[in-house]
């Protein structure tokens, strides 16, 4: 099959460019997309890309696999691969640092905005903060998330402010808080989201939820913010 | 918390809400029109200035008029903001958004009195 990869080395490289590389694969096997790469990285160790668990846990190496940001990992062949052919570009949108590798410093400004901790300024019981199964059943969908980045780097809105608006990946975790019954700082919370572009930058296309490879539904946890702050508002 | 002089309302949820109120007006005025053009009585100078003269539907139309002033003012901002990145640029299209949507609503004003 033919592979083209996403190459860049600033140290030597003027510009990117694409590698054509015609590979087989040991027994027709429908191998992951990070497997591949492993076999390109074999023929040419210069390839650079990260990774880490490879089992969809860590979120490292989130790509655009054929169009469609994912994890590598847990990406087979045959989910992306069109006519014998696989394009691979790093996450569209962040500076490259090299090849597949990109600097994920404004995804983690962002995520750092929405202040991902618990705040409870309550005296703290003797064990632990109870929480009701029901309560507790508020965060499922939202805890899951494993900041691969791959659904902010498929989001329009923050390819053009990736230094303003918030980001699905951020906005999601912020839900996650303001839905926290053991967080005491909600309406700290949602009034440093509410200006024009930190939430309402968002426009429900929902390209976050096409790409999320754990299944979680950051849009749906937007429109709650923007309910939170409806109901506050109004 | 991004700081914002130049959106219509400066809260992100204001404008959220006055984008989809004004959405509504428009929506409405523009069945009323083509249920008025498409299904009315026959369309002539009289029937015409007949509908404009009453004082309902100049409030009708005023209020689709600022309606559409305040639609504008938020989508163009909002395009601007996403794809005009040079500040001058952006500010300079801008002001001549407002600027055209004034002279709209001022222009719109007068004929709807004129009548």
């Amino acid at each position: 099959m033919l592979v083209s990869v996403y190459r860049y080395n600033p140290e030597t490289d003027d510009a990117p460019y694409m590698q054509d590389i015609h590979i087989d694969i040991p027994g027709g096997k429908d191998i992951m997309v990070l497997d591949l790469l492993q076999l390109l990285k074999d023929k040419d160790p210069s390839l650079t890309y990260r990774r880490s668990c490879r089992e969809g846990v860590c979120g490292s190496d989130g790509m655009n696999m054929n169009g469609t940001n994912g994890l590598a990992c847990i990406t087979p062949l045959s989910a992306v691969v069109e006519n014998d052919k696989i394009v691979l570009r790093p996450l569209p949108g962040l500076p490259v640092i090299r090849d597949l590798v990109v600097d994920m410093t404004q995804f983690y400004t962002q995520y750092e905005k929405i202040k991902p901790y618990l705040i409870n300024n309550t005296p703290a019981p003797a064990i632990e903060r109870l929480q009701s199964p029901e309560d507790r059943a508020e965060l499922d969908g939202l805890y899951e998330c494993i900041l691969c980045a791959c659904c902010s780097t498929a989001c329009p809105s923050f390819w053009w402010n990736p230094d303003k608006f918030i980001g699905p990946s951020g906005l999601l975790q912020a839900y996650r808080f303001l839905a926290d019954s053991r967080d005491t700082a909600t309406r700290e919370r949602l009034a440093d989201l509410d200006d024009p572009f930190s939430v309402f930058r968002c426009h429900g296309i929902m390209n976050c939820v096409n790409v999320c490879p754990k299944g979680l539904n950051p849009t749906k946890a937007i429109g709650k913010i923007r309910n939170m702050l409806l109901s506050q508002a109004t | 918390m991004v700081t914002s002089i130049t959106s219509f309302g400066r809260s992100g949820l204001y404008d959220w809400m006055i984008q989809r109120v004004t959405a509504v007006v428009l929506a409405v005025y523009t069945v009323f029109m083509i249920g008025y053009l498409g299904f009315g009585a026959e369309l002539t100078y009289e029937a015409w200035t007949g509908l404009f003269e009453g004082t309902a539907m100049r409030i009708f139309t005023l209020l689709a008029l600022l309606s559409f002033a305040a639609h504008v003012w938020i989508g163009m901002w909002s395009v601007s903001t996403d794809y005009i990145k040079p500040t001058v640029l952006r500010f300079v299209f801008q002001s001549a958004t407002g600027l055209l949507t004034f002279i709209y609503v001022i222009w719109g004003i007068m004929i709807l009195w004129g009548v």
